[in-house]
């Protein structure tokens, strides 16, 4: 390893202001100086709007932790966009990603990925990962929530015959069920694991209202950890519950109390009404500004004294550069409202739409 | 015991909201109507936002017979153009990009490997034009265009202004100062535009005449072939240094940044090269094939860019032409400040396409593949709005660049 990065330094006296693996580019799209990319190796269509999208990483990438997620950066019409999913692949093994199609980005994903396309990576993250001691388990799970609990029951299902784990999932039918298969398959093969599939098509939704659903589907879900990954509503639902049976129940020694485990899908800022401006904070410099729709952000931050770089003012130079982290902003040459994180934002012709936060 | 982790952004959102998508108009507001602002925030005199409307102190003689609203209407229409090219902008200009690059990078490599065996004569001129070809191409459609922002909207972090670099002495950061802001806010204000003469010439009879001008021929021919040391030079800003306009600190940064530069440059062409072709005997060759290529480059961009602005044909502004110069303006005093060449498809592109050099000036931002898809629209234009719009075939444009090199040798007649 030392040697290669040798031979990799003794190269780039060679290749500046390229670094070699830019060079090596040509030859194989996951190499890059500046950025993991992956290779898509297999694409498997789920059910009719989702598929599980294998790839193979490239130099960088570290090995992912049942039920964490990464950053996924794909081309739509040759401009990048950043999007998070879930890993579904167990612990261990070559990274899928199982995508439904809910929007622009992941309808390219689930639709138009084929094997060979380069994915950009961001190394996997996030603390919806299993208990540190072994713990029954219960999992809820709605929609394409499954896919984090996926990676966790294919992880530790058929390898620790000691674990004890629920899954209660429910779908709108059973062809929108993703791994309803595999996991009826897991169930007749390993005796600890039990699933069970609410169809809210058939029987309307799982009432969280009160304890009686879940009483009758997992009598001891007091005792077990649980884990719940879905749409809004439904976690908020769950939350309740536990809240609730918190309140009543006596306390209980941490190793045995009923804990929940939430994974949100969506903590997007609403942004303002595109002229309204808003609050803009400078992460770096510790700086806050009330800013109205209509004076560029670059003035914002200059009035605040923040270390703005500029350069022409009219939006042609992009000296003025800055990361979005959060947040979106109006071009003020063509009104249009748009904001990712990460995206180099113009500032001297951009204001502020809602609340935005700026890495500088 | 509740535990949120959070996962941002995921496909639940895929399109920000559009709110303000469907005003079409441009929303820079001029600095007399500024909205009123929130309290708190002073409604402040933008600098460089130019106005829609009004007219500068003096519009330039070629513009004269030109009225305000004329060019506001001129102005109009050449952001439609734009905003067209905008619109279109997308796959098959990422793969454009991404082509050129590859293209770029193969004959690198080619080249550099024919000259590890240049003792061989065939090897050396195949190295050594495969490797200036590679040169210009890495400078011309890669380098400038991309240094210039064209790629950003890709937001690949790979082909992007602020990570590029180039294989050329001065370094990128420098470059896109002086080139980007200065030398394309100020076209041709003399004065104001540094690269009317680099500081080095006298290409406008507007600069006062010294005896040392006397020798402008004879700097122009020295300078073509070390062009690069001349631009990283000039990046330096020795006269704003001398001025007091550049601060010591500023400079000695500048100089680092140039001296590391310089060296991995000369390192990768002058020492590591020729070192490994010294396996096979060739050490020698290939030295003399990365100085022919980087010299071939440098005289290939001298002649390119003196073209973009000297022809015979192309104006000069005072400082009284900009003062109060509006949208439209601007737009204008870009067309006739510059000059194009006119010539085939592989000439654009071992230009960078700086051979629609009116085009870039008007839209320095849109990528390069689609200059020529403009250059009609914007000569129509030009027509019918009575301006110039200056092109010429390459031996033309470069002996009018030459002839005024000559003429201002010598002072100016007086009037």
């Amino acid at each position: 390893m030392i040697r290669l990065r040798k031979l990799a330094r003794a190269a780039s006296l060679l290749t500046t202001p390229l670094a070699p693996e830019d060079i090596l580019s040509l030859f194989n799209p996951v190499f890059s100086a500046r950025q993991l990319r992956g290779v898509v190796t297999r694409v498997v269509p789920e059910t009719a709007d989702s598929a599980t999208i294998f790839f193979r990483p490239g130099r960088g990438w570290q090995a992912h932790l049942a039920g964490q997620w990464a950053r996924i950066g794909v081309e739509l019409d040759g401009v990048r966009h950043w999007r998070s999913y879930s890993l579904s692949a167990p612990a261990g093994q070559d990274p899928a990603i199982t995508v439904t199609d809910m929007g622009a980005v992941s309808g390219a994903l689930v639709r138009g990925t084929k094997p060979g396309d380069v994915l950009f990576l961001a190394p996997p993250q996030g603390d919806f990962v299993l208990p540190e001691h072994p713990r029954p388990l219960l999992m809820l799970t709605a929609g394409s929530g499954i896919t984090p609990v996926m990676s966790m029951i294919r992880t530790l299902v058929p390898h620790r015959p000691d674990s004890d784990v629920v899954l209660i999932h429910t779908a709108r039918t059973a062809a929108d069920a993703i791994f309803r298969e595999e996991l009826a398959e897991l169930a007749d093969q390993f005796p600890n694991f039990r699933v069970t599939h609410w169809f809210t098509g058939d029987r309307g939704r799982l009432d969280f209202a009160s304890a009686a659903d879940l009483d009758r589907l997992c009598p001891d879900w007091r005792q077990r950890a649980a884990y719940a990954c879905g749409p809004e509503e439904f976690l908020n639902d769950t939350e309740a519950l536990w809240e609730a049976e918190a309140l009543d129940a006596p306390p209980a020694p941490a190793a045995q109390a009923a804990t929940l485990t939430i994974e949100r899908f969506t903590t997007s800022l609403a942004a303002g009404a595109g002229h309204d401006g808003g609050l803009v904070t400078f992460e770096a410099s510790d700086r806050e500004v009330e800013a109205d729709g209509d004076t560029p952000l670059l003035d914002v931050g200059e009035d605040a004294g923040v270390l703005m770089p500029s350069g022409c003012r009219m939006g042609i130079c992009h000296s003025c550069l800055i990361p979005l982290r959060a947040g979106h902003v109006r071009d003020l040459r063509t009104g249009e409202v748009h904001g990712e994180p990460g995206q180099l934002i113009q500032t001297c012709v951009s204001a502020a739409a809602g609340p935005v936060n700026l890495d500088l | 015991m509740t535990i949120i982790s959070n996962k941002p952004d995921l496909s639940g959102v895929d399109t920000p909201a559009d709110a303000a998508a469907a005003s079409g108009s441009t929303a820079n507001g001029s600095p007399a109507d500024a909205s009123p602002a929130k309290p708190g925030t002073a409604a402040k005199r933008r600098p460089g936002a130019l106005a829609e409307t009004g007219s500068p102190l003096l519009r330039p003689p070629a513009a004269a017979h030109l009225s305000d609203e004329q060019v506001a209407e001129l102005g109009r229409e050449l952001d439609a153009i734009k905003d067209d090219i905008l619109a279109k902008r997308g796959s098959s200009d990422a793969a454009y990009i991404r082509r050129m690059i590859k293209i770029q990078r193969a004959l690198e490599i080619s080249g550099r490997a024919a000259l590890l065996i240049s003792k061989n004569k065939p090897a050396w001129i195949a190295g050594t034009t495969l490797l200036s070809f590679a040169k210009i191409l890495e400078n011309m459609e890669l380098g400038h265009n991309i240094l210039h922002g064209q790629w950003d909207w890709m937001r690949d972090p790979d082909i992007h202004s602020t990570t590029w670099e180039w294989d050329f002495v001065t370094p990128a950061r420098s470059w896109q100062h002086t080139h980007n802001d200065l030398h394309h806010r100020w076209t041709n204000v003399v004065g104001k535009d540094n690269d009317v003469g680099y500081n080095l010439l006298r290409m406008d009879p507007q600069q006062e005449w010294k005896p040392f001008n006397l020798g402008n021929p004879l700097y122009n021919a020295l300078l073509a072939p070390v062009f690069e040391w001349g631009i990283a030079i000039y990046d330096l800003e020795l006269v704003d240094y001398q001025e007091g306009r550049k601060s010591k600190e500023a400079l000695t940064k500048d100089l680092k940044a140039l001296g590391r530069k310089a060296l991995k440059q000369f390192t990768k062409d002058y020492a590591a090269t020729p070192a490994v072709a010294m396996l096979t005997g060739s050490g020698k060759q290939a030295l003399y094939g990365t100085l022919t290529a980087n010299a071939v480059r440098n005289v290939w961009a001298h002649a390119v860019i003196f073209c973009g602005h000297f022809p015979e044909g192309t104006d000069t502004f005072t400082e009284e032409m900009v003062e109060g110069e509006t949208r439209g303006d601007w737009y204008v005093r870009q067309m006739i400040g510059s000059a194009n060449i006119s010539g085939s498809k592989f000439m654009h592109l071992m230009t960078g396409n700086l051979s629609h050099q009116i085009e870039h000036h008007l839209f320095p931002d849109l990528p390069s593949n689609r200059y020529a898809e403009v250059a009609p629209k914007v000569q129509e234009i030009c027509k019918r709005y009575g301006l110039p719009y200056t092109t010429g075939p390459l031996l033309k444009q470069v002996g009018s660049t030459w002839a005024k090199v000559f003429k201002l040798a010598l002072p100016s007649k007086k009037a």
